[in-house]
């Protein structure tokens, strides 16, 4: 019973779960708040849930890991970066439309109420067409290196980051917040969002338990009703067949469906995704990060749907959350407990050995026995 | 016709694109010649070494080796503690070999073996381990080293007394092996002017007619890439290189033949790793300081990048694809930035060029190489109805 | 060295069982220096399983070794590795080739028997950072090719050469060993164009006399007529005929092979061939002229399907020209060896590979290539593949059975056609129910993974998937490989009596020609990627036998000859 549970979860994962389990323990003995924790621990997994979300279509259609999340990151900088540039602009666009349509809620005071969702949803609105057609030529390309994708979207995800940051310095951004001071030009390396959409999700409908712990309820629903979409999804007809594509291949071109049409849909709703996901990143972080930022993001993103149990081929929500809740645990917790054991920070090399660690346990598994 | 035209094209697309890059930017940077080759030849010192460690598990099929970061960071470890026991000079980096070489070969068994289970996708595997095993090393040099490993030397300890210095000064053993044989190149006019400044000094004076200022030649690390080129011509040609090639082309046929694949394998990738190690002493040696937690990750992907622009594929390499590579690639490092300065007015763009094109031109020759493979596979599943049906 | 009394090899009494299923009994039978010796057998007849037994491949000790003894020069042998087998002088070329495509001839020919330079490193290391001695090897490769009479270059790169060509470097391989003693060619002959056929049988006779055995397998009797010595025929597992050539005509190898009419019926026998009549209706009869009365009149049944100079590129299974008819509601069978191609025929026909040539549909065009549209014309296809392209064995059987007709024909779906469709997992359970209990499908629920059945099981899930799909035609192969015999007849009997219900044309293809003659109204024989022609059910074993060995032309000249 137990060594069918330990074969079934994997030892990675169990040595990891009862690390944290171990943490978690100790904490409250060596001084650290467990509530604040726990707090620490909620916001996070809220603001990485969409990102590790972005992971399962991908897994499902066979196209494995989705190391090319930085594209849809990408995408994701930009519909931030242009809502708030053009945000004045789209809100008198908005009032616009109001009084010539006559449409009797859309008044001007309305959107001064809502300037902040407005800006948000600007922002996704922005943010998803980009990420479509960005997804839909990279799943083009995937579907031309069948066998070597995953090395593949890693380098995809990493040369597309060291082209925006060229882009990034000569887009003809202007907005003062945004653009270097002493140039007038190119984007800074960090962008508040204060004043835009700041913790827009965090703070809707927020819960407060005690000093220590606020449950961000508008961010977890944002969440919910992301990994609902996906559930739904995955069980449409089309759902279903990328299903079958990611189980099968042959199985589902002998039954008449276009595999490579369902590879480049999987690639383009990881891309979207990946890009509604920093999106609801950043406004619990406070700042967009450009350049060099989106880099290294997709490893935690694809180390904790693996946590979760989910495999090369094979992951689904409830993956996404027991991974992210497990690796966003670990991330909020050794700091805290090693700090106040040892006087050092460890997380770093802990985040480095388990993140890394997980991928290499899964891809050295046989994927179909 | 236009199917042979196209594998020309792609073949050689990316060696051909660096030219054109190269051609643009040149004259845009404004450096003189004399400059360029000074630094060429310092940078074909420096990372050739490094590269050429690539080549092995290319040979045996196992595709560009990200591992090889393994060995750079064996090299490090070994750089550390001779600079902790005060070893300068050529015994100093004989030791820091010495020390480097058994770390190196276990991370190469370790990194072998990771692989055997990862037949197919040993590139991405390769690289995970990469970043794994440089948790361990951060593990060992930030925590393990001045605490369980002894380390006396307080320039290389972090204040807090254990853990070694971000930057980590190597003037021990600063450019030993570059100037074991020192080396100038200078023009007829230039030659009579360095001899008065350096009066007469045991130089190797080499006069070349129509050259300006005087160039530096790094002749002892050229010496010691020059013997590692014979090396590898020398294992291709052995039993156990052509084994390698035999498994590189096809496991199953050579595993009937009775060759031990798996054995075979990891052997190449401790030659490989220990090589790096090597290579990375070399560069470090060169540099004279040690970033102690980023050189490694950079010696990984430069060194790939630069052997993928010089024309070699996921499949095959060569040495001349290392010496192009490491010229065409170090030509576009040095002048980008300045022709980005002249053309944009940012020096920083040249910077983030480099980059992209490092990254984009890995990015560029997986896929190429991967559309390929899928190519002739369908080719020879054609291939098998031969001549006699009709079509 | 030799004892001259023994025989280079005996077998003595060699016997093989697979879980419980006997696949060889009692083969006995010496091989002499020099000899050469043509062995037959259809498929499943166990030419196979006596390879891997003699080259001691650990399929055979994995499954609990093989009864009797292997003698070599009288002293008893047992190999465990196919290395030993090498070492002790018994050579293999394989139907596959085994060559490593990028190297020269003189590379392949000396794979890991490379000639080294010998040098102090190979002292303090091992042999293997020794230098190639490049030349000795060519001319060993050299060597070996001339024994062989082709003229081909050493240093020609493989991956460069013609099919034949790499034959013969295989063939060099096993030459220039310098033990080899005994040499087993498996099919060598299957690649080859006529004279390079001419060139390798001149040789091989040229390497029998200078000692070596030869121990030929091949469909092409004429060829073991002209080269061997002595022939041996293998059936169901068991060593029908040790002869000289001389003595037997191919006619009579040919109804040796697959004829069962005058064998004892074995108990085992899988499928009851004995009396029970395919269904075929009087008008079907008539149109087939199965009924030698009823000849010459107006056809009254149109053609099912039409195939017409049919290619497909299916590796191992290629098909270069098909052309044949299969008429409404008739049960078709498609049969042949293994490797020629009968199983291309319907995988192209549903656009699983690259086909070409001119598919009708009753009278209308089928578009190759897509199985989509092969599907939406009513086609339902089980691939031999099952666990490869049959199923998906990580989902549930529910998936399985239905997810085709809920992709081609929108069924077991809720919402709205092309805007939003969801699966109606209710439907699909219900379904699936149905087909588990009228095939009897032994499995805990229909939310049972597909991977967790047995074989038979699983095939009953393919046909499931296919009776789902209300198809016009079904299109079969190898309906009963890998399941056992209850399972078989149970798999068979469904098709006769869903062909008999729903008046469905069935294609089937299989290995087993006596499946095929049970079932089917008519059986076509695939010859080398043709079809080498379509008989009645009825017809004698041996007719079906001819043509599987390629001898159609021959038959009549023989005919000619006796008449």
């Amino acid at each position: 019973m137990i060594s069918k549970f330990i074969k079934n979860a994997g030892w990675p994962r169990i040595i990891i779960a009862l690390f944290l389990l171990a943490l978690f323990v100790t904490a409250p003995f060596v001084g650290v708040n467990i509530y604040t924790s726990f707090n620490n621990t909620l916001v996070r997994f809220g603001m990485n849930g969409v990102m590790v979300l972005a992971m399962i279509p991908m897994v499902q259609a066979g196209c494995g890991l989705n190391f090319g999340l930085p594209l849809g990151i990408i995408a994701g900088l930009l519909g931030a970066t242009l809502s708030i540039e053009l945000n004045t602009e789209i809100l008198a666009r908005l009032a616009g439309l109001g009084t010539q349509y006559k449409i009797s809620w859309l008044t001007q005071e309305f959107i001064t109420t809502y300037r902040e969702p407005l800006g948000f949803a600007s922002a996704l609105i922005i943010a998803i067409p980009i990420a479509a057609i960005l997804g839909w030529f990279y799943g083009k390309l995937l579907n031309r290196v069948k066998g070597d994708e995953m090395m593949i979207a890693t380098y995809v995800g990493f040369s597309s980051v060291s082209f925006m940051c060229i882009a990034w310095l000569l887009l003809p951004y202007k907005h003062p917040t945004m653009v270097w001071g002493y140039a007038g030009r190119g984007l800074r390396t960090t962008i508040s969002v204060e004043g835009y959409w700041l913790r827009i999700l965090n703070d809707a409908l927020s819960l407060k338990i005690n000093e220590h712990l606020t449950i961000p309820t508008g961010m977890l629903i944002f969440f919910a009703v992301m990994a609902l979409i996906v559930w739904i999804f995955m069980r449409t007809k089309t759902g279903t067949a990328m299903t079958a594509v990611g189980s099968n291949p042959e199985f589902a071109r002998a039954s008449g469906v276009n595999v490579d049409k369902m590879r480049t849909i999987s690639v383009v709703m990881s891309t979207i995704l990946g890009a509604v996901g920093i999106i609801v990143y950043e406004q619990s972080f406070g700042f967009i990060q450009l350049y060099m930022g989106p880099f290294y993001m997709a490893l935690p993103a694809v180390a904790s749907i693996l946590l979760g149990g989910a495999s090369v081929n094979k992951a689904g929500i409830l993956n996404v959350i027991v991974g992210t809740f497990l690796f966003q645990g670990i991330l909020t917790m050794t700091p805290s407990v090693f700090n106040s054991v040892f006087q050092t920070d460890m997380s770093e090399v802990i985040r480095l050995i388990v993140s890394n660690g997980m991928i290499l346990y899964a891809l050295t598994r046989k994927v179909r026995a | 016709m236009i199917r042979k035209l196209f594998d020309i094209i792609a073949n050689n697309a990316v060696p051909a694109i660096f030219i054109l890059i190269s051609a643009f930017a040149i004259p845009l940077s404004g450096f003189s010649a004399s400059y360029l080759i000074q630094e060429l030849l310092t940078r074909i010192g420096r990372n050739s070494f490094l590269i050429l460690s690539l080549l092995i598990p290319i040979m045996a099929g196992m595709g560009l080796n990200f591992g090889m970061v393994l060995g750079a960071m064996a090299g490090q470890i070994g750089l550390l503690l001779i600079c902790d026991w005060g070893v300068v000079g050529i015994p100093g980096m004989v030791l820091a070999c010495l020390i480097g070489t058994p770390i190196a070969i276990v991370l190469g068994i370790f990194c072998g073996h990771v692989l055997n289970r990862a037949k197919g996708r040993e590139m991405v595997t390769s690289y995970i381990l990469g970043f794994f095993i440089n948790g361990v090393y951060q593990m060992v040099v930030l925590y393990l080293m001045g605490w369980v490993i002894p380390i006396t030397n307080p320039n290389l300890l972090l204040s807090r007394g254990y853990g070694v210095r971000n930057a980590v000064s190597l003037m021990g053993i600063r450019g030993v092996l570059d100037n074991l044989v020192p080396t100038i190149i200078t023009g007829t006019e230039g030659a009579n002017q360095f001899l008065n400044i350096n009066g007469a000094k045991s130089f190797l004076l080499l006069q070349i007619p129509c050259l300006e200022g005087s160039i530096r030649l790094p002749l002892g690390t050229f010496i010691v890439i020059a013997l590692f080129c014979g090396f590898i011509v020398w294992f291709r040609k052995t039993k156990l290189g052509q084994d390698m090639r035999a498994i590189g082309q096809s496991q199953s046929v050579s595993d009937s033949a009775g060759i031990p694949v798996n054995r075979t394998r990891i052997i190449a990738i401790v030659i490989s790793t220990v090589l790096a190690c090597y290579g990375q002493i070399i560069y470090l040696q060169n540099m004279g300081t040690l970033n102690t937690y980023n050189s490694h990750d950079q010696a990984g992907m430069f060194s790939i990048a630069a052997l993928l622009i010089g024309g070699a594929s996921v499949s095959k390499a060569n040495i001349m694809n290392v010496f192009v590579g490491v010229i065409l690639f170090h030509l576009m490092f040095i002048v980008a930035p300045m022709a980005g300065k002249n053309l944009i007015g940012e020096a920083q763009i040249g910077e983030y060029f480099r980059v992209f094109v490092s990254y984009g031109i890995i990015a560029l020759a997986l896929v190429l190489h991967a559309w390929k493979r899928n190519r002739e596979r369908e080719a020879a599943r054609r291939s098998l109805r031969g001549n006699k049906g009709g079509e | 060295m030799t004892n001259n009394n023994e025989p280079l090899l005996r077998l003595d009494h060699i016997g093989k069982e697979y879980y419980g299923n006997r696949v060889l009994s009692d083969i006995s039978f010496e091989v002499n220096s020099g000899e050469i010796i043509g062995l037959v057998g259809e498929n499943g007849a166990g030419k196979s399983t006596l390879l891997n037994i003699l080259f001691g491949m650990p399929v055979i000790n994995s499954t609990g070794g093989y009864e009797g003894g292997i003698f070599i020069d009288g002293k008893s042998v047992h190999f465990t590795s196919p290395n030993q087998a090498l070492a002790a002088g018994i050579g293999m070329v394989h139907q596959e080739f085994s060559l490593v495509p990028g190297f020269t001839a003189t590379e392949n020919i000396l794979l890991n028997r490379e000639v080294l330079n010998g040098s102090l490193m190979s002292y303090v290391f091992s042999e293997r950072v020794s230098t190639l001695d490049r030349e000795a090897m060519q001319r060993r490769a050299s060597t070996a090719i001339n024994t062989l009479g082709v003229n081909i270059s050493p240093d020609m790169i493989v991956s460069e050469m013609p099919v034949g060509y790499k034959q013969f470097i295989e063939i060099a391989r096993e030459i220039d060993r310098k033990n080899t003693r005994l040499l087993f060619l498996d099919e060598p002959t299957a690649v080859l164009t006529e004279t390079e056929a001419e060139i390798l049988l001149t040789a091989l006779k040229k390497l029998a006399r200078s000692g070596i055995a030869i121990v030929f397998i091949s469909h092409r009797l004429s060829e073991i007529k002209e080269l061997c010595n002595r022939v041996l025929v293998l059936r169901d597992g068991k060593l029908i005929t040790d002869a000289k050539t001389e003595e037997l005509s191919i006619r009579q190898i040919a109804s040796l092979m697959v004829g069962r009419e005058n064998s004892r019926k074995n108990d085992e026998e899988p499928v009851d061939t004995s009396s029970e009549e395919p269904v075929v209706t009087e008008d079907l009869n008539e149109t087939l002229n199965l009924d030698p009365k009823a000849n010459k009149k107006k056809k009254k049944i149109k053609p099912a399907l039409k195939v017409e100079h049919l290619w497909v590129d299916m590796p191992g299974e290629t098909v270069r020209d098909a052309t044949f008819e299969v008429m409404k509601g008739e049960i078709f069978g498609i049969g042949g060896l293994a490797g020629h191609g009968k199983l291309g025929i319907p995988n192209g026909i549903m656009g699983l590979y690259p086909a070409g040539g001119k598919v009708r549909l009753f009278g209308k065009r089928l578009t190759l290539n897509r199985p989509r549209v092969a599907l939406n014309r009513k086609m339902a296809f089980v691939s031999e593949d099952r666990r490869g392209v049959g199923l998906l064995l990580d989902e549930p059987l529910d998936w399985n059975i239905t997810f085709t007709a809920m992709q081609t024909q929108g069924r077991f779906l809720l919402g709205i056609p092309y805007i939003f469709q969801m699966r109606n997992e209710h439907a699909m359970a219900k379904e699936a129910k149905k087909f588990i209990d009228a095939l009897s499908i032994k499995c805990t629920s229909s939310k049972q993974k597909a991977g967790e059945l047995s074989g038979g099981n699983q095939q009953k899930v393919c046909l499931a998937k296919a009776f789902v799909l209300q198809p016009n035609i079904l299109l079969i192969c190898e309906p009963t490989r890998g399941i056992d015999i209850g399972a078989k007849t149970l798999v068979l009997d469904t098709l006769k009596q869903y062909n008999k219900e729903n008046g469905t044309t069935i294609i089937i293809t299989s290995s087993e020609l006596e499946e095929l003659r049970s079932v089917c109204n008519r059986v076509a024989i695939v010859d080398e990627g043709k079809i080498a022609g379509v008989l009645p059910a009825s017809s004698p074993a041996e007719e079906f036998g001819m043509l599987m060995m390629g001898q159609k032309h021959i038959n009549n000249e023989e005919g000619e000859r006796t008449a």
